[in-house]
């Protein structure tokens, strides 16, 4: 947004005085239009058009088996008013994002910066740590499934050894979704990597200069880390919020599938998107279900721009500074 | 690390506890306990997963558990591999390769070329361009997926990888803002230098972004091959014909023919993931590589 400003505010103070600095920005432009044009293509055939169509359907009553039905804001109106699951899966949605994503983000930037410390055995930490983001979903089911067993399982075990009865997890309404939430934990290698990126890329002369001026690791942390850091963490934390609304493999595999009713136990790891695909697969509510994808589309706009207007604030950016 | 020590308090005023050396194996013992403790933590599941694979199927409900199976059964990896219910895990996995090779190489191509216009580049209507690509991002799956469906359904795509594939070569959003936030903390000066020399943009981009680039373009690498290896949905929707079915696709299959033998399942899974594994290992050396390679890191 810095940049709009100063562009537009020196462009037509060139163009008086220097017309070859003119042509040179429409050179610069044309070569902008032509690099992202994949991208703008793309955007309209596989994005745009397709997000139109679930607009216009989101008005309708559609089974797929006939022709959709035109029935006007119903489809909204039913959703606000009416639709328990709906209120129920926002709760269950946003319980599950507001402690999730700090959690995850501060696992992902812990465990990078403790790899980003080690000077040798790098490599091998580092697959550890994102091995469990590689396991098919399949398989992940039949795990942790496994790992939550409020008897044989591994966490209910530990806790045996400090003399706490542990809970019973994924059948448990009350805690199925903590359960959720721990789980999440494990699946940071991703952003880690992301985060260790980051790191790599902080000029190495930064650190020195800090260390002659007798900064301490602390310090050096808060001072250089911290800032350097924050396009990335910037990058992280949309990210993660974005996944965390749109969350269905875990809660599907977990809770739906292994007991066969949708959100269980008692609709406790009901997500946004586990009520998405419950209209439309299960019931074939299409219209509904678009519907319902609007709203949660409105929901994440909001929250990310919410984000990125407070980042001017707190990001750093190489290509800003004048 | 000695001669780095400050003039200002000769080494051999100090006490031995706090030389810089000292201080350095504290720091080290301190990186090295939590790494280990941690790893531990995150490498469980995926050790269970391995000694599931190798145990016979009544030692998988043993309580207290049999952590390590006693003799380590391999040959059920060959029993789940060679199931002559479902003779088509080569096939399945060189259907898999090809997908996934050609989504690898479409997204870094695309993803670079859109990445540096966004980074570098000014032009009228930028901002609500890279806006729009950050809106992308927060559309639901869902949403698109039965419009997109109809679409590919209307010219003859279906029952093809061209749904799967084409679409990466148009580049990706997330891909986009990733390298877009790297591109942007690449010094200009190494840039305004090279076309000081007459480069052009597309000699800027493969001659000084490209190099200077090799982790953040590793690590999508890594994520779009993971992502496409494991994808399930994808295949399913837009392959029916079972000769074209993903390692993915046919897991889940497996998993639906062996409700109970949970070693045979865990083997399969296992040997799914290996490849991913091991690429893992070997790109993420090309990753550290690529961090010296660029001067940033330490210098």
């Amino acid at each position: 947004m810095a940049i709009a400003a100063t562009s537009t505010g020196v462009q037509p103070a060139t163009a008086t005085k220097k017309p070859k600095r003119a042509t040179q920005a429409a050179r610069e432009a044309r070569i902008f239009y032509l690099c992202v044009a994949p991208w703008v293509i793309g955007f309209i055939l596989f994005q745009l058009g397709p997000m139109l169509a679930s607009f216009v359907l989101s008005f309708t009553r559609w089974d797929i088996l006939s022709p959709p039905v035109f029935v006007d804001i119903r489809n909204y109106t039913f959703m606000f008013t009416r639709d328990a699951d709906f209120w129920q899966s926002l709760r269950v949605t946003v319980t599950y994002s507001l402690f999730s994503i700090p959690l995850q983000l501060m696992v992902a930037l812990g465990l990078a910066v403790l790899l980003n410390e080690a000077t040798r055995g790098i490599g091998l930490f580092r697959t550890l740590f994102y091995l469990p983001s590689v396991v098919a979903s399949a398989a992940a089911a039949v795990l942790w499934t496994w790992i939550f067993n409020p008897e044989f399982g591994p966490i209910n075990g530990l806790l045996r050894l400090f003399g706490v009865q542990g809970p019973a997890w994924l059948i448990d309404p009350k805690y199925a979704l903590w359960a959720l939430i721990i789980m999440s934990v494990w699946g940071v290698g991703g952003t880690m990597l992301i985060f260790l990126a980051g790191l790599k890329g902080i000029p190495g002369n930064l650190y020195e200069a800090a260390e002659i001026d007798g900064a301490d690791r602390v310090a050096r942390f808060f001072r250089i880390t911290l800032p350097m850091l924050s396009p990335t963490i910037f990058f992280n934390f949309v990210m993660t919020l974005i996944g965390s609304f749109q969350t269905f493999d875990s809660a599907y595999i977990i809770g739906t599938r292994a007991s066969g009713s949708i959100g269980a136990p008692a609709k406790s790891t009901l997500f946004y998107m586990l009520h998405v695909y419950d209209q439309a697969i299960a019931q074939t509510k299409m219209g509904y279900a678009s519907a319902l994808g609007v709203v949660l589309f409105v929901i994440i706009l909001v929250l990310t721009l919410l984000v990125l207007r407070s980042s001017s604030l707190w990001v750093y950016n190489e290509a800003e500074r004048k | 690390m000695a001669q780095l020590t400050s003039p200002v308090t000769p080494p051999r005023t100090q006490e031995w506890w706090k030389t810089r050396q000292f201080g350095q194996i504290v720091h080290d013992i301190i990186v090295y306990t939590l790494l280990v403790l941690l790893s531990l933590v995150f490498i469980f599941p995926f050790f269970w997963m391995v000694t599931t694979a190798l145990k016979l199927d009544y030692e998988i409900f043993l309580w207290p558990p049999r952590w390590l199976p006693n003799p380590p059964h391999w040959e059920n990896f060959g029993l789940a591999l060679t199931d002559p219910q479902l003779p088509f895990f080569p096939t399945f996995f060189l259907n898999t390769m090809k997908i996934v090779t050609l989504v690898v190489i479409g997204r870094l191509v695309s993803c670079v070329v859109v990445a540096y216009g966004f980074a570098r580049l000014e032009a009228p209507g930028k901002d609500v361009l890279f806006a729009i690509l950050l809106a992308t991002l927060m559309i639901p799956g869902t949403l698109l997926l039965f419009p997109k469906y109809i679409l590919f359904n209307r010219i003859g795509w279906v029952n093809t990888i061209l749904p799967l594939t084409v679409p990466t070569f148009f580049g990706e959003a997330f891909a986009i803002f990733l390298m877009r936030q790297f591109f942007a903390s690449i010094p200009r000066d190494l840039e305004e230098a090279a076309r000081m020399d007459g480069c052009n943009t597309f000699q800027v981009i493969t001659r000084i972004i490209v190099p200077l680039s090799v982790p953040v373009l590793t690590v999508i690498a890594i994520f779009s091959f993971k992502d496409n290896w494991n994808d399930f949905f994808g295949p399913l929707l837009y392959l029916s014909d079972r000769t074209q079915y993903t390692l993915a696709v046919g897991l889940a299959f497996f998993n639906g023919r062996y409700d109970v033998a949970m070693n045979l399942l865990m083997a399969a899974s296992v040997a799914v993931m290996l490849p991913l594994v091991i690429l893992f290992f070997i790109a993420q050396r090309a990753f550290v590589e690529g961090i010296s390679v660029t001067g940033l890191g330490g210098r």
